[in-house]
């Protein structure tokens, strides 16, 4: 049924639609309203079979998701930013235990300094710890992505995290077509998990491994991930004969057939940037686009076929590695190892604690990736003014104060001069 | 494409008039798309949200730099922030006011737009009379769609009722209504 509906309100229908048997949560701008449309939707009875959990914080409410998924009901979750760094360690003991819990993720930047606006440090700094990672580019693909994402889990008993852009898509009401529960029963079976917790067949899990089989279990892991390669694009494909739209899968394309400049990116930004390739196109400029949905498992060889025979491969992306630049741009490097004639790489950082991406600075950019090329990232829309004046201060004085403080001081003043 | 951007206080209604409006033009087949200005919302702080309306699906993100037009929920705001920042020379301006454009000091603004394009309602005491509070975002809802044709006053009343509870969606229906009849009205006799 098509509603015109809040993006996480659309989310929490879609994972209601999915029977959940247990969620529990922490609140934690910008995800709060899924779980909240959650709570009221069990309240209600909307949601029938579930039990609704509050809990004291962020780890405990992923160990609550990995002790219900060990007992064999289907397990959800929802966090953001520094909650899901406080359930760290419950991150990888879901995955570890391979229990196949599903978590929204509603991306945001992790401080300090403190900062409640999207971008994917937190995604990124889970990312190696055996969870699979599906972003989402609309509404849409986020109500849908969590469908799959169910199959998913379950079918291979490992978790996986269904990242959404924070405020961007999570605030934005839009039209998304909510399926009805035949149809999702339908394509999502009932949960039959590969291991229980049941008192009549005691087993026991998470057991201390020792060098004699550490890796075998950790290689495991990483093949079934492989598998996972296999399987998103089938299940994307079933999602398509069931509910009729293209939603999920490893990657999407966009204009890029004959593209000689393709970008790379994952989520909400992929929006604007169709947009930005269409004014360029009309220009005359030859450029497609490579939109990632599996982040992890990263699709390496999908990924290779679509940029081998272009030119220049511009990554864009919400996240920075600090002291080595930005992450997808390396993943992407790495779909391109080995290859002769590889297209050069081009890493831009962009968005990050929520600054807007626009048309106006991605047009600037992708002119400058194929005529001037940089070395290392480039910082999106940068104020290289007050970057250059606190570097200045920094060499001045040695007790130069907090960075961020100074920041803010100096944008304060400029404004002020503007305001005269 | 037609997009809207909404300047408000926190505590107005602002993010809510944006979804109403991408409610009510949903309703009538249109493809729309609703969002707030991500802040760390406090009561009275100056608080933006946008609209997008268009006949197919709308994929791009950016806030809007460059709107068709402006619905500004208090006057007070012209002193503090940009409002009219980027609109477009053939643009729309609707104002909360009961005051005219000269004594609001935005006549020259005004001037530069086409006619009939600026408007000020008396929103807030609309909504103090049919919701007896004053908020006045459903009201200015009303006086949009006389102002500019872009969706129907039925429509609009349909996306309040969806809204609000059903007593609270009946006040701000007639302060809606009230306030289109009065756009209506205005531009019929002019």
């Amino acid at each position: 049924m098509l509603k015109q509906i809040e993006g996480s309100r659309a989310m929490a229908e879609a994972i209601g639609l999915c029977r959940p048997e247990v969620i529990c949560a922490y609140p934690i701008t910008p995800q709060t309203h899924i779980v909240e449309g959650l709570g009221e939707m069990v309240r209600t009875g909307e949601i029938k079979n579930c039990e609704f959990i509050n809990v004291e914080s962020e780890f405990a409410a992923l160990s609550v998701a990995i002790g219900a998924s060990a007992a064999g009901a289907r397990a959800y979750t929802a966090t953001a930013s520094q909650g899901l760094l406080y359930m760290a360690e419950a991150v990888y003991n879901a995955s570890g235990l391979g229990l196949p819990i599903v978590m929204t993720l509603g991306n945001r930047a992790i401080g300090a300094p403190i900062n409640i606006w999207n971008d994917h440090s937190d995604a990124m700094a889970v990312c190696d710890s055996g969870w699979m990672q599906l972003f989402a580019e609309t509404n849409q693909e986020a109500a849908d992505l969590h469908i799959q994402a169910f199959r998913l889990a379950e079918e291979l008993s490992m978790p996986v995290m269904v990242c959404v852009d924070g405020f961007i898509l999570t605030h934005a009401v839009e039209r998304v077509d909510i399926p009805d529960q035949a149809t999702v029963d339908a394509y999502l079976p009932s949960y039959e998990p590969v291991q229980v917790l049941d008192p009549k067949a005691p087993i026991s899990i998470g057991a201390m491994v020792g060098p004699d089989a550490f890796t075998e279990v950790r290689y495991l892991q990483h093949y079934k991930q492989q598998l996972a390669l296999r399987l998103i694009p089938q299940y994307a494909a079933d999602f398509k004969a069931k509910f009729g739209r293209d939603s999920g899968g490893l990657l999407r394309t966009y204009r890029a057939e004959d593209a000689e400049l393709i970008v790379v990116a994952m989520g909400s930004v992929n929006g604007t940037i169709k947009d930005t390739i269409d004014e360029m196109r009309d220009d005359g400029v030859p450029i497609g686009l490579v939109t990632l949905v599996s982040f992890r498992p990263f699709p390496t060889t999908a990924l290779r076929e679509k940029l081998v025979r272009a030119r220049n491969v511009v990554v864009i992306e919400k996240s920075l590695a600090v002291g080595m630049g930005g992450p997808l741009a390396n993943n992407v490097d790495l779909a391109l190892r080995n290859v002769a004639g590889a297209p050069q790489v081009h890493s831009v950082i962009a968005g990050l604690g929520g600054r807007s991406i626009t048309r106006a600075s991605l047009h600037k950019a992708l002119r400058r990736a194929v005529v001037q090329p940089w070395e290392g990232s480039l910082f999106l829309d940068l104020n290289e003014n007050i970057v250059a004046k606190e570097l200045h201060h920094v060499r001045k004085v040695r007790r130069s104060g907090p960075t961020a403080e100074n920041l803010l001081r100096r944008l304060g003043q400029e404004a002020e001069k503007t305001a005269v | 494409m037609f997009q809207i951007r909404f300047h408000g206080r926190g505590g107005q209604g602002v993010v809510t008039a944006a979804e109403m409006l991408s409610v009510a033009a949903f309703m009538e087949g249109r493809h729309a798309q609703a969002f707030p200005s991500f802040g760390s919302e406090r009561t009275g702080a100056p608080v933006v949200s946008f609209c997008r309306i268009d006949d197919k699906e709308i994929r791009l993100r950016e806030p809007i730099l460059e709107p068709d037009a402006l619905v500004v929920q208090d006057p007070t705001l012209f002193k503090v922030v940009d409002v009219c920042q980027g609109l477009k020379p053939n643009g729309y301006l609707l104002i909360n006011s009961n005051r005219t454009l000269g004594e609001l000091h935005i006549d020259k603004v005004a001037a530069q737009l086409p006619k009939g394009h600026v408007l000020t309602v008396p929103a807030s005491e609309l909504a103090l009379k049919h919701v007896g509070r004053p908020l006045p975002n459903a009201a200015l809802l009303g006086a949009f769609a006389a102002l500019t044709g872009l969706v129907h006053l039925k429509s609009v009343n349909a996306a309040i009722d969806d809204a609000f509870g059903k007593k609270i969606a009946q006040g701000n229906i007639a302060a809606a209504t009230a306030a289109y009849e009065a756009v209506a009205g205005a531009s019929a006799a002019a």
